[in-house]
């Protein structure tokens, strides 16, 4: 199996110095409705409720998990505010510092239930993809119980530079992540699962060997991958470890894997121990611009603002925000931007850090993107389909099958920022599509208001032919 | 020459002139152009508002119209250049600007019905095309604004001009993102 990417210097050791710290619950929580996964949940709450730990406040709707609050208080207003995916309606809460549980803590017997039941309760949870997708982690578990997929894949392999978060949860919560994984091979009815770890990462891969074997369950093993970026990502991780390729348009159930991440498991393992919902995440807080990079939990909602001051706040050098890696990362509005379920890692970014790109030259067609495109697309005819915006060369050239790894972006010699136009590109496309279908949908609507008229119009037609036959009488009924 | 070979090669090009006759026949038949389904292609590329600005009561109708040459390819101001471009390129016409005498393009709206206003006469849903409004007689009306393809066909109709036209709310799907 080629691995096609990139081996890059993985700055993952600076926050790992450090436990996890837990950032206490701030004032007023933001929780966005699109936790990551670009869907909205629908909420279930009005400004002025009164909230408890754990209450539902937006129920989930397609892609979007259920959203639950992480602490008790009252909803001050339901607003739209910028979030790490740019701007989304979010749900405002005032913490009241009681910490008042909806319901007490009470473990799920979750081995003597059937798996659909189990599913039912994941989704219950809220438990979303925590290794940045946000996807519903219960549709994922459906989708493979009913494509009967053999394999949990559990993502631990944590690629890109900068995050760590998911190594220092392998690293201290270990069994979390063996049981999470005992629950979902469960739910899902696979008969086995691989945890996927980076080579670079040998705490880990112990931490989980060893808790695998206190486990007692041989259906969970260990699969050391290199450190290559992006092999965390699902399609090159399937790949990499079954030899099944994804197809583009399709899910991993179809080649009989599902693959979920390891905090997601260690969520599912918290849920079954004390039935309490996904309210909190470990995010990586690191990059030379704060004082103590660490990993930390916090609750969904918190400012980014209040994780950075966890860890000692701001060094003297000014510092880009960005939230996730430094290749697929996305730039934070400011420091008010809550914490999502999608979101793993902040980087306070010097100019040290990540140099500022140089500026954009031509393409000279070195084909270098093409090289390294884990998906094998070609970046370079992508990007003079998309600067023309002509979509049937968008398609033809596999714009779908794009991963926005970014390392496109990394290897290209005349700085190009090809995955920015790739993203821009593929958002015009979801418009215009959104357009077709409205269209199509206002045309439905206008044949069934014509066909509706023209009815009418011919029932009052015999209703006036019968009124005046009745009119005239029986005694010129033979006309 | 003798009559028997004249005979023969004039027998032998009627021949082949009605066998080639016959097949060119039967293809023009068989393979003859769809109009509908050139009205159809036309009608996938307007707006779908309905708005009749051009003059044709609903795109359906502008599409047959175009398609028998009776009408323009510049009479849909919702549709504006995208349009006319896309309809230019299927009908390999040239493109033109959309002709101000049947409006101007300008930023999408839907309807909104001051509800405090609003009689309950219900004159505005029969002329709504899409049956975006909802209401019945002496009760208040309200416009289902995701369903709204900002046509204005619901203003003339309204006895105490309670309708206006606003910008889609955020965060609503479709026209708003234009």
């Amino acid at each position: 199996m080629k691995l096609r990417g990139l081996r890059l210097d993985s700055h993952k050791s600076r926050p790992l110095e450090r436990p996890i710290r837990v950032v206490p619950p701030p004032a007023t929580l933001v929780l966005a409705l699109d936790q990551g996964s670009g869907e909205d949940a629908l909420p279930v709450v009005r400004p002025g409720d009164s909230v408890r730990t754990g209450s539902v406040v937006a129920a989930a709707s397609g892609a979007a998990a259920a959203l639950h609050s992480p602490v008790s208080g009252t909803v001050r207003e339901i607003a739209v505010r910028p979030t790490p995916r740019g701007a989304s309606r979010c749900i405002v809460i005032e913490n009241d510092g009681r910490d008042d549980p909806v319901a007490p803590a009470a473990p799920v017997d979750w081995r003597a239930m059937e798996g659909t039941a189990l599913i039912e309760h994941v989704a219950a949870a809220g438990t979303a993809g925590l290794g940045g997708a946000a996807f519903p982690s219960a549709t994922k578990l459906a989708l493979a119980r009913a494509a009967d997929a053999e394999l949990l894949l559990l993502n631990g392999a944590e690629c890109e530079p900068w995050i760590c978060c998911d190594a220092a949860l392998m690293r201290e919560r270990a069994a979390d992540v063996v049981l999470g994984a005992q629950v979902m091979l469960a739910a899902s009815g696979a008969q086995r699962c691989l945890i996927a770890i980076e080579d670079d990462k040998p705490e880990a891969i112990a931490a989980i060997q060893s808790a695998a074997r206190a486990a007692t369950d041989e259906r969970i093993e260990v699969r050391v991958l290199p450190a290559v970026f992006p092999l965390g990502a699902e399609g090159p991780l399937v790949a990499a470890v079954t030899g099944r390729e994804v197809p583009h348009d399709g899910w991993p159930p179809q080649v009989g894997v599902v693959c979920q991440n390891v905090g997601t498991a260690a969520a599912v393992a918290r849920l079954v121990q004390d039935g309490r919902p996904v309210t909190t995440r470990i995010v990586t807080v690191t990059g030379s611009g704060v004082k103590q990079p660490a990993n930390v939990e916090a609750c969904i909602g918190t400012p980014v603002g209040e994780l950075v001051a966890a860890c000692g706040g701001y060094t003297a050098e000014g510092a880009r925000r960005i939230a996730g890696g430094s290749l697929t990362g996305r730039s934070l509005a400011g420091d008010d931007v809550p914490v999502t379920k999608g979101v793993n890692c902040i980087l306070l970014a010097t100019d040290a850090d990540l140099p500022a790109r140089a500026a954009e030259m031509p393409c000279i067609r070195c084909g270098d993107c093409a090289t390294v495109c884990p998906a094998g697309l070609l970046p370079q005819q992508l990007h003079v389909a998309a600067r023309s915006d002509d979509s049937a060369a968008l398609a033809r050239f596999g714009l779908s099958a794009c991963i926005e790894c970014g390392c496109c972006d990394y290897v290209c010699p005349s700085a190009i920022p090809l995955t920015v136009r790739f993203r821009a590109a593929r958002e015009r496309q979801h418009l215009a599509d959104l357009e077709r279908r409205r269209a199509r949908e206002a045309k439905a609507r206008y044949e069934r208001h014509q066909r509706r008229l023209a009815e009418q119009a011919e029932a009052e037609r015999e209703a006036f032919d019968d009124a005046r036959r009745r009119a005239r009488g029986p005694d010129s009924g033979g006309r | 020459m003798n009559a028997t070979a004249i005979l023969a090669a004039t027998g032998a090009v009627a021949a082949i002139a009605a066998v080639l006759g016959g097949v060119l026949g039967w293809v023009a038949t068989r393979l003859r152009s769809d109009p509908d389904a050139l009205v159809e292609r036309i009608d996938a590329l307007l707006p779908q508002t309905q708005c009749a600005q051009c003059r044709y009561p609903g795109c359906r109708p502008y599409a047959e119209a175009i398609a028998k040459g009776e009408a323009d390819i510049d009479r849909c101001p919702p549709g504006g250049e995208t349009t006319v471009h896309a309809l230019a390129a299927l009908l390999d016409r040239e493109p033109r600007p959309v002709d101000p005498q049947y409006g101007i393009t300008r930023a999408p709206r839907v309807a909104l019905i001051d509800e405090d206003r609003c009689i309950g006469c219900a004159l505005c849903l029969p002329a709504c095309p899409v049956d975006a409004i909802v209401g019945a007689p002496r009760l208040m009306h309200t416009v289902i604004a995701a369903h709204c393809t900002g046509c204005d066909l619901c203003l003339a109709p309204c006895p105490v001009d309670c309708i206006s036209m606003v910008a889609p709310a955020d965060g609503q799907p479709g026209r708003a993102a234009a």
